[in-house]
């Protein structure tokens, strides 16, 4: 692994640049681009009906209806109004199994990378961090977003109410742009600025309720991104280096590893390693294709 | 020894000691979050109390356990009746409340904000909106209402949907002319539905008739004194007898 230090004073310069000399600029943002194009896309899709009267989708993220037929809403806030003992309407229910359903098929943290507005914010501040080269200061436990998801369940049982959705930032951005209420967005410049100065990535990688659903809803789903090229790797750090979930990569890059999917969940799909990549080692792949035998490696070739 | 701990380590990724240590850590500060989360949304549920929320909406605390904040009520109000509440903003936020002296509720016969809710925080048992309770008139304060002064100002009673049913006029003598009638606007509460529009009419500058949510602008009689419910006088009561 000493290699890997090689050259990290040039790489921490301008993560990527290898990637560019190597793909050309629209090779090596692609996918961070389409991303942005998807996330600013949703949102249009909710906007244009408040501001232009074409109504497309109602509602913000929390709820809403697709063309006044279909319904759509966030499993963690159905879940939260059903431990709060409250029975919805069936469009509720319905709409949080659809959306589970689209996200346990496209892996569950697209959302977290494709379209939810507050990664915007995290990523500016992860670019930031980078930026200014700011020091790795405190950490705290990625699994902390699973206690946040047991305790934004939990409370609606000790409150009788929907606690959570009072801060949820992502709604907040949503209710902000779509109905003005723009007096929680304090919330998110205290997200930013925690990710720029505090913890690295703190909000989306460690702390989000949300994002923690969403990982176990994807845990089955077919798409995942993989090392096909795990060969090629030039140890030059730069996928770690963008990786919002940086821990997802290692079993993958591994030496010697057999077993070239991402599996872990946490994984967000964003496919920035795609695109940071200059040996291109990594790309989108059906994990049910006959290529990976889809067994769990045995312990033995995994520790090789 | 060292080394297969370190080997144990190294393939289940953490230790029992570690294991143990962020899970005391990790619950210490959930429930430092818990308390800090539940303190916020009491708190702003203390500014609920005047919030007149849409036809429909379920007692305070059930509307907030099942309100989910989508905004899809806002956006099917016709008059842009309905906002989402800011932070600290009078009602819980992301949460639809109207203020009448702004846009009053102009009672839509096919209740499109209960159709549009999904959570049910809005009771889609409600089929007429002559039935609905979002609130209750009050002629709060007397002394500045012009037909409490003997003028005919009649606005409130005149805008009223339910005319002669929410809000009737009642005659009294004028005791200041000693020959003229004044006529006292006067709210039936249970059927005032408290659209509001009485409040936005109101030709004062601060509204002298204001919609107030039930809770605030009822008392409730104790259950024993069963006679406040009868139209009987408490004479007639007493002069038919106790039936035992």
């Amino acid at each position: 692994m000493n290699s890997t230090h090689r050259s990290t004073s040039e790489h921490t310069a301008h993560t990527g640049q290898s990637a560019q000399n190597e793909l050309g600029w629209w090779r090596s943002h692609r996918l961070l681009i389409l991303r942005r194009l998807s996330q600013l896309s949703v949102l249009s899709l909710f906007a244009t009906g408040p501001l232009f009267g074409l109504w497309l989708f109602k509602g913000n993220l929390s709820s809403s209806i697709l063309l006044d037929t279909i319904p759509l809403s966030d499993p963690l806030a159905t879940m939260q109004v059903l431990m709060s003992g409250h029975w919805p309407e069936l469009s509720l229910l319905l709409g949080a199994i659809i959306v589970v359903g689209i996200y346990a098929l496209l892996g569950g943290r697209v959302f977290c990378s494709w379209v939810c507005p507050v990664n915007i914010i995290t990523d500016l501040a992860s670019w930031i961090r980078r930026a200014l080269s700011l020091p790795r200061t405190s950490e705290i436990a990625q699994n902390w977003r699973y206690y946040m998801l047991i305790l934004v369940l939990i409370l609606p049982i000790l409150t009788g109410l929907a606690v959570w959705e009072w801060v949820n930032p992502v709604p907040i951005v949503y209710r902000a742009l779509l109905f003005g209420a723009s007096g929680g967005l304090w919330l998110l410049a205290v997200i930013f600025l925690l990710d720029t100065f505090v913890v690295e990535r703190a909000w989306c990688s460690h702390l989000c309720p949300t994002g923690a659903l969403f990982s176990l809803v994807g845990k089955m789903s077919p798409i995942k991104i993989a090392a096909v090229r795990a060969n090629a790797c030039n140890n030059c750090m730069d996928c770690f280096t963008v990786c919002p979930e940086r821990q997802v990569l290692k079993p993958v890059l591994k030496k010697g590893s057999t077993q070239p999917l991402i599996l872990d969940s946490d994984c967000t799909l964003c496919g920035r390693c795609i695109d940071v990549c200059a040996p291109r080692v990594f790309q989108y792949e059906n994990r049910f294709n006959s290529k990976y035998s889809n067994r769990i490696p045995l312990k033995v070739e995994s520790q090789l | 020894m060292s080394k297969a701990n370190s080997k144990f380590a190294r393939v289940n990724g953490i230790n029992r000691r570690q294991f143990l240590a962020t899970t005391a850590k990790a619950s210490c500060v959930m429930g430092m979050a818990g308390l800090g989360l539940t303190t916020v949304a009491t708190q702003s549920r203390q500014l609920d109390p005047f919030a007149i929320r849409p036809p429909g909406a379920l007692a305070e605390d059930d509307f907030l356990s099942a309100c989910i904040r989508c905004g899809l009520c806002v956006e099917a109000c016709p008059y842009d009746t309905l906002k989402l509440a800011h932070w600290f903003d009078g009602a819980a936020t992301g949460t639809p409340y109207f203020t009448a002296r702004n846009i009053p509720c102009e009672m839509c016969d096919d209740i499109p904000c209960v159709k549009a809710c999904p959570s049910g925080s809005l009771d889609h048992s409600l089929e007429h909106i002559d039935d609905a309770k979002m609130g209750i008139a009050v002629l709060i304060d007397e002394k500045n209402c012009l037909n409490y002064r003997g003028l005919r100002c009649d606005v409130c009673y005149r805008v009223c949907p339910l005319i002669d049913k929410a809000i009737k006029l009642e005659l009294q003598r004028n005791e200041k002319s000693g020959h003229h009638a004044m006529f006292l606007p006067t709210i039936n509460p249970e059927i005032c539905t408290g659209c509001g529009k009485c409040e936005h009419a109101c030709v004062t500058e601060q509204a002298v008739i204001k919609v107030l949510p039930s809770h605030i602008a009822l008392g409730k009689s104790a259950a024993h004194d069963t006679y406040q419910h009868t139209e009987e006088t408490t004479l007639e009561m007493l002069n038919k007898g106790l039936t035992l």
